[in-house]
């Protein structure tokens, strides 16, 4: 009896090792990855931020924390904090609730407005860099779009300087950020409503609900989910915002619309300062985590209240 | 009495509805106007000769059309950067599709003690900002000296895709049903002959949609271009706009030409593709 017993032991054992094996051969190489890629990376970062250090040299100067004392009293870390959350409160109020009216608009009139969907979805094909290369041009003072309607409605040449003063160019950028990313959550809402079972609508209609109120009484509390992860996603989007940024201001005018990600490029790989860049980036992977973490956590109280 | 009541009412919610809609459209072909404005401001200039886009006005059809930035931009290599950045994504995309199902393999089928917190530490890194690791990525690029070649992308690029793709793949293997395996291994497959033969095929949808999703990311990364990759003759697409810029900097329609070339490939595929792409980010949209 007592043999049988070890022995079913031996071979559930035998056969948890042998699943053990097989997960490990599963799983290695994106562990790998993830270990060179990410962790070893973010490790080094916050190593290389206690020292002096050009990049190129061999010689680091281990100086403590003295980058860090630094950097809490950097107020222009603090400015570019302050612009990274600017941003992210437009995009969170601009982007979501339009991406949202589009899906709701495109899941009422199903599949004959596909047209609508194709192009609205077109700006979030484009990259950041052609986007920003493609407003330069476009948003210019003379002879660009906002410029020409100007000119067109007062009858006289005028120019708008959306650019090249503040705080237009923050506003300017945060409008064009809403035209490249709206469509993004459009479709991400798009997906959420399919995902709603077709019965709760046809339940509504047969207890006499009008489109209206299925939308305000089933389907949007339906959506809370996608909502959290829409706003989630948009926050740490917007604070490690870089590409556009970087190819349309540069973190100009005076700094106007630097944010953490330019400023710790500009520190890392135009002024060669890396371990103070390497600090900000390290305080910047702070910041964003604690914010998201706190967000997560307001979100999920509410969501179960 | 009541059936002319009801009607009438129906009436007015007909009515009501339709004024509805008529608002809807309104503001939908706005959005349209606003979406679609930068493109035809794209497409029109790029065929306009260089200093005619002051004189004619930027929404006037250009007079005479030119196809000079064109031929231009393609005799200055400009296939080039493209073919390079075909091979960085086709590699890039094919190696992450591979390694992320077989993560997410174990990960839906499972059970070992590790599981959840390897899942955890896995979907964790989704929310980590690749700037903090590009310095140390530069180095170490520096260090094994792949700096400055397409190789050096290839690692970040797949990494950084990794989580969010696992993420969704798990998600996606976890609908297969278990009795296919069990039947399998009842003919004697083992668990390598499972995902192979069974798991693998099953999951076709879901891996479409992350290759469109990755692909168009991939195709438009420029952080980590710019920071590993020093000559044009080893610059992807992104970059290619600044070294246009960078040697034709006054000819505008030449860089709106540049432009349109780069963002007609992607176009083209969603318009094939789109439904896949929806259809994917139901799947991750789920579980969000």
């Amino acid at each position: 009896m007592s043999g049988e017993r070890t022995g079913t032991g031996g071979l559930a054992r035998e056969r948890a090792r042998s699943t053990a094996g097989a997960a490990a051969f599963f799983l290695a190489p994106a562990l790998l990855l993830i270990a060179i890629f990410i962790i070893y990376p973010v490790i080094e970062t916050f190593d290389i931020s206690l020292y002096k250090w050009n990049g190129i040299s061999s010689d680091r100067i281990f100086i403590g924390l003295q980058n860090w004392k630094s950097l809490i009293r950097d107020a222009l870390f603090w400015k570019s904090f302050l612009h990274n959350l600017i941003v992210m409160a437009f995009s969170i109020l601009i982007q979501i609730p339009i991406g949202m009216l589009l899906a709701t608009f495109l899941d009422a009139g199903g599949r004959k407005l596909n047209i609508f969907k194709i192009i609205w979805f077109l700006p979030n094909l484009m990259s950041s860099v052609a986007i920003a290369f493609l407003f330069t041009y476009a948003l210019a003072t003379n002879g660009g779009i906002i410029s020409s309607l100007a000119t067109l409605f007062k009858g006289t040449r005028t120019n708008v300087d959306l650019l090249g003063q503040n705080p237009n160019a923050l506003l300017t950028i945060i409008a064009v950020m809403a035209w490249q990313f709206t469509p993004f959550y459009m479709v991400y809402f798009i997906a959420g409503y399919g995902n709603i079972d077709v019965s709760l609508y046809e339940a509504a209609v047969i207890d006499g609900a009008t489109r209206g109120q299925y939308v305000r009484r089933v389907a949007i509390p339906l959506l809370a989910p996608i909502f959290r992860t829409a706003c989630t996603m948009s926050l740490i989007g917007s604070l490690k915002y870089f590409d556009l940024i970087w190819n349309m201001t540069q973190g100009g005018p005076v700094n106007g619309t630097e944010l953490m990600a330019t400023y710790m490029y500009k520190l890392s790989f135009q002024q060669f300062n890396m371990g103070y860049g390497s600090c900000a980036a390290a305080g910047m992977f702070i910041l964003i985590t604690a914010i998201a973490l706190l967000f997560q956590k307001i979100f999920t109280w509410k969501g179960d209240y | 009495m009541a059936g002319r009541e009801r009607d009438k009412e129906q009436k007015g919610h007909k009515g009501r509805l339709r004024i509805g809609w008529g608002i809807a459209f309104f503001f939908a072909f706005l959005q349209v106007i606003l979406t679609l404005s930068p493109f035809v401001f794209m497409v029109l200039n790029s065929f306009r000769k260089q200093f005619d886009m002051l004189s004619q006005g930027v929404f006037h059809l250009p007079e005479p059309w030119i196809f000079t930035n064109y031929t231009e931009v393609i005799r200055n290599g400009f296939f080039g950067y493209f073919l390079r950045s075909v091979i960085v994504v086709a590699v890039s995309l094919l190696l992450m599709l591979a390694i992320a199902s077989m993560a997410a393999y174990p990960l839906s089928r499972m059970q070992f003690r590790l599981r959840p917190l390897i899942y955890a530490g896995i979907v964790a890194m989704m929310s980590v900002p690749m700037h903090v690791t590009l310095i140390p990525i530069f180095k170490m690029t520096t260090d094994v000296g792949l700096y400055d070649t397409l190789g050096a992308l290839i690692g970040p690029y797949v990494t950084f895709a990794l989580p969010m793709a696992v993420f969704i793949l798990t998600a996606f293997m976890m609908t297969i049903p278990r009795e296919l395996e069990e039947s399998a291994q009842i003919d004697g497959c083992n668990r390598y002959q499972n995902f192979s033969k069974i798991i693998l095929p099953l999951s076709k949808s879901g891996l479409s949609t992350l290759a469109i999703y990755n692909g168009v990311s991939m195709w438009n990364e420029f952080a980590f271009a710019n920071t590993l990759i020093q000559s044009p003759g080893n610059k992807t697409l992104p970059l290619a706009l600044g070294q246009f810029k960078g040697e034709h900097s006054l000819d505008i329609p030449l860089i709106l030409a540049v432009l349109t070339l780069s963002a007609l490939p992607m176009i083209i595929l969603f318009i094939i593709f789109q439904d896949k792409l929806v259809k994917g980010m139901m799947a991750g949209a789920v579980k969000g």
